[in-house]
């Protein structure tokens, strides 16, 4: 039996083992467990547009790209046997969709030498690239969400937020806990009252919350949920018929599923969003001809377009790009995973080049160094219209308020540094 | 001060509605552990099953459409009907019930007479086995079910509410309808089990196996019974449950809500199950109220349990459960 | 033939009373060691040691704690994921408060603060039984979990409340971080696994492993044979405590490197090492190995075959997978109730007979 089965495994490993030419770029995504209505549209997005690249360009730079996926179903440990799977088939870019696994792979990646690409999620400190030297974060991370929620908060009140209530509804978990801080700090500056309201997992019970916030009548709401937690707390602020318009969900916390089960109740909720919405974007006419009508799409195909979706595909395009400047930097196609992170170090993303990908105006420009990983932070707020159930982009970029995170950020990346004696990099 | 007064009032009538839901869940525990002695905890898969069924009849998706597709490489989604939420609910009604004589032929009739906790495992093995089953059947993602259920703040009562006492009362419409159905659900269970034959039937396999084999029931068909019963009431919980939140996976930890409801009514009551409920509801709110804020809040989740073991230290059984005689 | 007792002489007490009285199980045991730190070491790579058997290492050292309680002692408990927690969190706190003394220590240290814990979330078993007490036992569950995503002290107030285990060694050689070799990770959790089923092993056979079992057998019956209630049960849980408490100290520091106490200890935990207990048969320390092997190492057996050997849709396997463990899980219940330290039982007593079995 064990013999059998050792030689089994070792046949799988064997057919799962790509070509060693080609470009490795696994996808630790999740189909399945509570989370899949939100692992399901970004891996879809991440994979298509890889195949998009094989099936148009043949490729980046003559190199097909291989995305060997691996169910993690949002748990750490299927996440380290995913990593493990993977990372002998090397392995360049890592991007497994949640804050836990992502913590477990910042050492791992970092001793072996490949990067793990974060958007928008994962250790908000990785930003500091003095201290962690494989991890990268940019464009936008949790806290420059918060602090653009307030922003915005901010240009809504003619700037001034003295005296006004803020309520955050969180995800009692690691990933929901980040903005606190931040907008302790926040409420601090601007004088606003912070109200804290945690939302034990999964989620589906939150009344005792929005009795609060029935009571407490906070001016804004912000919300960082994620899975049923989201449908929950706008189908209970329906209920208690809170101005949708005052409450204004992370990028985590706005996706359809979230606001179609609420019905016309969800009507004129608001959330950020790092990118653009909808498909009026040409790389979508590609998809189709490429990927979809080709037969070659991941998933069941329904979840083109959908928020998340252009996530997976957003997060897919940067690591694509990352290999380019590789390429270019390194002089050869075949890079290595060193090579890489070099490609990921120096990476600039221009408006100028986003419309030539096929997605003008899509994401933010931005350009990484050695000491910054982590962008801009910028993000745009997207509200939703029950009627014709889609998002709108209802602002530009807003920049969130660096003075107040990057002594934040310094702070917790230089704990962290000398907790694991890392020698900061960039002299 | 009033206004805390109220807000407190308003609390507690939330939490005893909150109640109601985890009861509903509760009482399909109770009705097989009453039965059979058999704590299932499959209960919760049972409602998120049930609850996935019914809006894929309801939207009428091809089950296993997606391995059919992954295998033929058909483009297979929808038989493309909509059927009534009355038709769908009675349909889903008879899966439930195939469901239980499968169970009942495959599982229970093979483990008679072992021990509670492998039991007990095998109703997890169900778990598991259901989970999948219902992924596979009809996919992962987050379904909306909608059998025109209200829902959202009742205008009657926060208005009557805020002429009487100048503070108008929340109270959401679905949890009216879910007492609502609980009551009915509960004397509808009453009357079955006082009034008719198989009621009968019922409460003497309940009060002791053999002798109930001895006059000559048949215990497999009681079990079906049963099974099919729970099935029933997991089919309303899930109806009511993903009414509130779409139906999704997390559906079914639904079950973990209904355990300090049975520690504290005790394992084999119904009354208990609607009781402990109603404490725990109400119990778990006030103290996120009062207490919460000064320990950090989300203290929901540990707090049901810690209210049920107080019960327990001072009766073991539990409020209404049958009294514990040891013998040696 | 050669698996029997007749022959095998005994001339001395303590020969007498040795854990393996059939020659040919010592000598079995004695090679199955020898595998074990004699062969696997030089062979182990990364994927072999995080992905089977590390973790089969550490879920043992749980399943033969949660054994000595729910196998030994009868007390059904559902708090495990809590236990493992505390012992994961206190070994972060050693580690990072005391930098230079040794794991090891600490590993045992965390061990033995979460039997304290275990102690006062036992007392209630004194007046509650059955699935009472499995669901009460829920409560230390719930609230330790709460606990450690409360009190930012535990998590030395990072951010996110998320723990890392920083790099350290024992005599030179790196036990955790990210440098660790596979070989340092397999042989430090094996060499504990062996210790502490050493001792299971060990106090089973003797005056307090009887007492909790006239303990599990009937209460009443033990007390009134003078068996004290309250030092079986408490000293029960205080050491099957301690046992989970190490598992989860090797749990984050060895094999997870970082984790979230509701993620990586919550209550599916619990379960999942209940259902090893079960599945691998109560009361038997050579049950908790195999139930912790067979739940480890189906899933990623599965996984490999499905998705890697038949090219499956990762979705589609991972659900499939759900339903192959579900229905396993009942076939060996209706098959063999009693676990497949049961089916080992039979087959050793077959093994007594043959060639001759009449």
């Amino acid at each position: 039996m064990k013999m059998k089965f050792t030689a089994l495994v070792a046949a799988a490993m064997m057919a799962a083992a790509p070509a060693l030419a080609d470009l490795v770029v696994p996808n630790l995504s999740y189909r399945t467990g509570p989370y899949a209505p939100g692992g399901v549209p970004y891996a879809d997005g991440f994979q298509d547009y890889f195949t998009l690249l094989n099936e148009r360009d043949g490729g980046i730079g003559g190199e097909k790209i291989v995305v060997p996926e691996c169910e993690t179903a949002y748990n750490t440990e299927k996440g380290v046997e995913c990593y493990e799977a993977t990372k002998g088939t090397g392995a360049l870019a890592y991007n497994p969709l949640s804050t836990g696994i992502t913590y477990q792979l910042i050492p791992k990646v970092t001793a072996d030498g490949s990067s793990l690409y974060t958007p928008g999620y994962g250790r908000t400190s990785a930003a500091n690239g003095k201290v962690f030297s494989n991890v990268f974060n940019y464009p936008a991370n949790y806290w420059t969400a918060a602090s653009v929620a307030v922003n915005y908060l901010l240009s809504e009140n003619g700037g001034d937020l003295k005296g006004k209530k803020i309520a955050l509804v969180y995800h009692n978990s690691a990933y929901g806990k980040e903005p606190i801080r931040t907008l302790e700090e926040l409420s601090k500056k601007h004088g606003f009252e912070l109200v804290q309201l945690p939302v034990e997992h999964p989620g589906q019970e939150q009344k005792s919350q929005w009795l609060q916030i029935r009571r407490e009548k906070p001016d804004n709401v912000i919300m960082y949920g994620w899975g049923v937690m989201n449908a929950v707390a706008i189908q209970e602020a329906a209920n208690i018929k809170y101005p949708m318009d005052q409450f204004i969900g992370i990028w985590w916390s706005g996706a359809e599923h979230d606001v179609l089960p609420a019905g016309d109740g969800a009507n004129g909720y608001k959330s950020l969003t790092m990118h653009g919405t909808g498909m009026d974007y040409p790389v979508y006419a590609d998809l189709k001809k490429y990927v979809a009508d080709a037969g070659k799409g991941a998933g069941a195909g329904d979840q083109v377009g959908t928020v998340l979706y252009s996530r997976g595909m957003y997060a897919a395009m940067v690591i694509a790009e990352a290999l380019r400047n590789a390429q270019a930097i390194a002089g050869t196609s075949a890079v290595n995973a060193a090579q890489v992170r070099d490609g990921f170090e120096t990476l600039e993303i221009t408006e100028a080049r986003m419309a030539e990908i096929g997605l003008p105006d899509f994401g933010q420009a931005f350009k990484s160094t050695c000491e910054d990983h982590g962008g801009p932070g910028m993000a745009r707020i997207q509200q939703w219209d029950a009627t014709a159930k889609k998002w709108n982009l209802i602002s530009g970029w807003i920049e969130p308020d660096m003075d107040v995170i990057q002594p934040l950020i310094m702070e917790d990346s230089e704990a962290f540094a000398a907790e694991n004696n890392i020698e900061p990099r960039c002299n | 001060m009033p206004d805390t007064f109220f807000y407190a009032t308003e609390v507690m009538l939330n939490g005893l509605m909150a109640g109601v839901m985890y009861s509903l869940v509760a009482l399909g525990f109770v009705l097989i552990f009453k039965a059979s002695g058999i704590f299932n905890y499959a209960q919760g898969v049972l409602a998120l099953f049930a609850a996935l069924t019914l809006v894929g009849l309801q939207d009428g998706q091809i089950p296993f459409s997606h391995v059919i597709n992954a295998i033929f490489g058909t483009d297979l989604h929808n038989f493309g009907w909509t059927l009534p939420a009355v038709v769908a609910i009675a349909l889903t009604a008879v899966v439930m019930v195939g469901m239980a004589i499968l169970i009942e032929r495959y599982i229970l009739k093979h483990l008679v007479n072992q021990e509670p906790i492998i039991l007990f495992m095998a109703t997890i093995g169900l778990a598991y086995f259901l989970e999948g089953l219902g992924d596979v059947m009809w996919g992962s993602d987050i379904k909306k079910l909608d059998v025109g259920l209200p829902q959202g703040i009742s205008e009657t009562i926060e208005t009557a509410t805020y002429n009487w006492f100048g503070y108008g009362f929340f109270i959401d419409k679905l949890d009216i309808v879910a007492a609502l159905v609980a009551a009915a659900l509960v004397i509808a269970l009453t009357l079955f089990s006082q009034y008719t034959k198989y009621g009968r039937a019922l409460r003497a396999v309940a009060d002791d196996h053999q002798a109930a084999l001895s006059v000559g029931i048949s215990l497999r068909f009681i079990w079906v019974l049963v099974w099919s019963i729970a099935g029933f009431v997991a089919l309303v919980a899930g109806i009511m449950w993903g009414s509130k939140s779409g139906v999704q996976f997390s559906l079914s930890l639904i079950a973990l809500k209904a355990l300090p409801v049975l520690m504290l009514g005790g394992f084999t009551s119904i009354p208990g199950a609607i009781v402990g409920g109603l404490i725990i509801g109400m119990g778990e709110k006030l103290f996120e109220f009062s207490i919460g804020p000064m320990i950090g809040g989300a203290t929901e989740n540990w707090f049901a349990y810690v209210l049920a073991l107080l019960f327990l230290v001072f009766r073991p059984q539990g409020l209404f459960g049958e009294k514990i005689i040891e013998r040696v | 033939m050669f698996y029997r007792e007749a022959g095998d002489y005994k001339t001395s007490y303590p020969e007498d009373s040795q854990t393996f009285p059939i020659k040919f199980d010592r000598i079995r045991y004695y090679a199955v060691l020898a595998v074990a730190f004699g062969i696997i070491p030089f062979f182990i790579n990364d994927y072999w040691a995080n992905a089977v058997f590390v973790p089969f290492l550490i879920y043992a050292i749980a399943a033969i704690g949660l054994n000595i309680l729910v196998g030994y002692c009868g007390q059904v408990s559902l708090g495990t994921g809590g236990f493992m927690a505390v012992g994961a969190y206190a070994v972060y706190k050693l580690m990072t408060a005391f930098p230079e003394v040794s794991i090891l220590i600490h590993v045992l240290l965390a061990g033995g603060i979460t039997a304290g814990v275990g102690v006062i979330f036992g007392l209630p078993s004194l007046r509650i039984k059955g699935f009472y007490l499995a669901v009460a036992t829920l409560a230390a569950q719930f609230f330790l979990v709460w606990l450690f995503n409360k009190v930012p002290w535990f998590y030395n107030y990072s951010a996110s409340g998320q723990i890392s285990a920083p790099e350290r060694d024992i005599l030179g050689v790196i036990i955790t971080g990210p440098n660790t070799t596979a070989a340092a990770k397999y042989l430090f959790c094996a060499l504990i696994l062996l210790a502490l089923a050493w001792l299971a092993r060990n106090l089973t056979r003797g005056s307090v492993g009887r007492k909790w079992m006239a303990i599990r057998d009937m209460d009443i019956a033990a007390e009134i044979i003078g068996v004290n209630p309250l030092t079986a049960k408490l000293s029960a849980f205080a050491i099957s405590s301690f046992f989970i408490g190490v598992a989860g100290a090797l749990f984050f520091a060895v094999y997870l490197g970082a984790a979230e106490v509701g993620e990586s200890f919550g209550i599916q935990k619990s379960f999942l090492i209940l259902f090893m207990v079960i599945i691998g048969g109560l009361g038997s320390i050579f049950g908790s190995l195999a139930g912790a092997a067979f739940l480890v190492l189906l899933p990623v057996f599965l996984k490999n075959v499905l998705v890697g050997m038949l090219g499956w849709p990762t979705d589609l396997a991972a659900h499939i997978e759900l339903l192959i463990i579900g229905g396993l899980i009942i076939v060996f219940l209706i098959a063999e109730p009693h676990g497949i330290a049961q089916l080992w039982r039979l087959a050793k007593e077959k093994l007594r007979l043959w060639p001759f079995p009449h």
